[in-house]
């Protein structure tokens, strides 16, 4: 499904080149994890993936159900099945959650040629997925993100997933700010979605998510390469003794 | 002190073209004004509460011509049930208005404020722009006290059942229209009054509004889309004790705009907001200049102004609060902000405070800035494209401005409008 073969990127900006010739597939169905140190490109892979700026790709591709990622505008990525939950979820004041969820959901299917959902049927929808993740009616109100807490960013994140319906999603250290509860929430959310249709790429630096989250393959990241690639035992394998080990093997 | 020629002989021109009406009872008033403006003379380019709008086209001795836009679209508060008072090119068109009969309120049309005899309308005309002209000048509402052609005197003494709606048509391309009206809010009255139209070629507007204790007037304002119109306006507010006055105007077009808000809390515990929205493109320049004076205990007054300029658009805001000694308790908020689409376009403001109470709450922000391009990204990849996305944003820069509006249903208008505009021009 998702198809990344020797992806090499840097900053556009700066001579910094970030990716090293990153090779990954994600099959239909399956959920792998990327792990790895600070600073080794595990959030950059993610929007470079999702068509952000700021970065430029000096090699490689990235395709996803054979259809180039990289040609393609975000809003095209987003259209074609593919979904970021962010790290660090953006507030914007002014803009209501539900009007935003709405607005998303009918430009992805006007951009997929299918109908547009009523009001009723889409309010129908948000209100059934909401309840699932626990967010009230006065967060769908209010501003996007404005006000919410770590954990209500990150359930309104997978919020936003589930009505998208993605065909490919990356978590970007979906984990990161929550709290034990906070974080069964949200991968309770995941799992939901997970079936044989639908790919799951997530960005962790701890294992704790994939406990709940079970992942199918595990990938070690560092200094912009996929160095080790295993099952969910070298998850628990970098808890218990961190990535010296294993960065050593490799080098 | 003697004026320079230049303004004097600017003055001079324009006044040469002008025709002051018969008017038997506010005649004192308009010769008094008329005084005030030679005094002070029209405003020039170097005066320097005229820094950044060049007043030369809304001086002139003749107005610059002005295309008249026409559209089958619906107009601004079109499905609103109120009472319609309509004005073609700043004359008062009996036929086209409605029956000026209504519970709670008298309307009455300037000319026949002194046959009718009504005095609190004799006693306010010019009186309350006059207060206004100190400590900062104000010439062409001078002018327009002296010269005004028609208006109207609204009394409220209750709560009518439905807005006052002046309408402004423009039909003329070389009118050149001068509007004065005078509003009594009696005490525990409330009214709305909604503005709406081009008015005129050129177009010159003064409302006084006395607002008496406990009394409450809603003011929604849109400026009309003809593009080539000019229109300077100025509205003098003065509140009694816990009255309340909450305006806000809309500008989606039109080459210039100056709109001055002169406030004056005279009574305790007043409420006072001056709010505006505008969106410009092109040779639109859009100047907001406010004046709030708190001179009584524990007032409030906000000042929410937000702008979109593109395509080599100026707004303009000047605002200042002006808390007077023994005015404590006062809690003053002062905001102005521009999103410019561009690297053309400009915004150019000058927020004041002026302090002489030592137990008040005053604060002011002015910021300029872009798209926010994180936000844009995130609303982008979730399948929102980007034009579409950058008018969720520029919609989301304004709301601050039009929640200000208490009424949904109005509000709502307004958006549609913002949201016309948007697509007009994306």
């Amino acid at each position: 499904m998702l198809e990344i073969k020797n992806l090499h990127v840097k900053l556009e900006e700066e001579e910094k080149q970030i990716l090293k010739g990153v090779d990954l597939t994600v099959e239909a169905g399956k959920v792998h994890a990327i792990m790895g140190p600070n600073g080794s490109g595990k959030s950059t892979l993610s929007y470079v993936l999702s068509g952000r700026d700021g970065y430029e790709v000096t090699e490689g591709s990235a395709t996803l159900d054979g259809a180039d990622l990289l040609e393609m505008e975000p809003e095209e990525r987003a259209a074609a099945g593919l979904f970021l939950a962010f790290q660090y979820p953006v507030e914007i004041p002014g803009v209501g959650n539900m009007t935003f969820l709405r607005t998303a959901v009918n430009a992805q299917r006007k951009a997929r040629g299918e109908e547009e959902l009523s009001a009723a049927d889409f309010l129908k929808l948000v209100r059934e997925k909401a309840k699932s993740l626990k967010i009230d009616a006065d967060m769908l109100k209010r501003p996007v993100n404005v006000g919410f807490s770590g954990g209500e960013k990150k359930r309104n994140e997978i919020l936003q997933m589930a009505m998208l319906e993605p065909k490919m999603c990356i978590l970007d250290e979906t984990d990161s700010g929550l709290d034990v509860d906070a974080m069964k929430l949200v991968a309770e959310g995941v799992n939901a979605l997970r079936d044989e249709g639908r790919g799951f790429l997530v960005i962790t630096h701890y294992q704790r998510l994939l406990d709940h989250i079970k992942p199918d393959v595990v990938h070690i990241m560092a200094d912009g390469r996929i160095v080790k690639t295993g099952g969910p035992e070298l998850a628990l394998e970098v808890e218990n003794n961190g990535y010296a080990d294993i960065l050593a093997e490799v080098n | 002190m003697a004026l320079p020629d230049v303004k004097q002989s600017a003055t001079e021109a324009r006044l040469a073209t002008l025709r002051m009406p018969e008017a038997g009872c506010t005649r004192d008033a308009r010769e008094a004004a008329l005084a005030r403006l030679r005094a002070m003379g029209l405003p020039g380019r170097r005066d320097e509460y005229w820094k950044y709008t060049r007043p030369d086209t809304l001086i002139s001795p003749e107005a610059p011509k002005a295309e008249v836009f026409h559209t089958d679209e619906p107009m601004v508060f079109d499905g609103f049930d109120r009472l319609k008072i309509v004005f073609v090119d700043g004359v008062f068109s009996p036929e086209d208005s409605d029956d000026l009969t209504l519970e709670g309120v008298s309307i009455d049309r300037l000319e026949d404020i002194c046959c009718k005899d009504i005095h609190w309308a004799k006693q306010l005309y010019g009186v309350l722009e006059e207060r206004g002209q100190t400590p900062v000048q104000r010439p062409l509402a001078a002018l327009n006290t002296a010269f005004a052609q028609d208006g109207v005197a609204i009394h409220v003494t209750g709560k009518p059942s439905k807005p006052i709606s002046l309408i402004y048509r423009h039909d003329s391309e070389s009118s050149d229209a001068i509007l004065h009206h005078v509003i009594r809010v009696e005490s525990g009255a409330e009214v709305t009054i909604l503005e709406n139209g081009p008015a005129a070629s050129r177009f010159n507007k003064c409302i006084e509004i006395d607002i008496a204790d406990g009394g409450t007037l809603h003011h929604v304002r849109a400026q009309g889309r003809d593009h080539q119109r000019r229109a300077a306006t100025h509205m003098f507010t003065r509140l009694g004790k816990d009255s309340v006055y909450k305006s806000f105007t809309l500008t989606v077009n039109g080459v210039l705009t100056r709109n001055e808000q002169v406030v004056e809390l005279t009574g305790d515990d007043a409420v006072a907001h001056v709010a505006g929205a505008c969106v410009g493109d092109g040779d639109f320049h859009h100047d907001d200049t406010v004046f709030i004076t708190h001179d009584a205990v524990n007032c409030e007054s906000r000042q929410v102004f937000k702008k979109v300029l593109r395509n080599g658009a100026t707004g303009v805001f000047q605002g200042k609060i002006l808390v007077k000694e023994g005015a404590q308790k006062t809690d003053g908020y002062q905001i102005s902000q521009s999103l410019l689409l561009d690297d053309d376009s400009q915004f150019l403001a000058k927020p004041e405070l002026e302090i002489y109470a030592d137990d008040v709450a005053c604060s002011h922000g002015s910021t300029s800035g872009a798209i926010d391009e994180t936000a844009l990204f995130y609303l982008r990849s979730r399948g929102v494209p980007a034009k579409e996305a950058t008018n969720m944003l520029t919609l989301a820069f304004l709301a601050e401005a039009v929640e200000e509006i208490e009424d949904e249903a109005l509000a709502e208008d307004i958006v549609s409008r913002l949201e016309g505009w948007l697509a007009r021009h994306s």
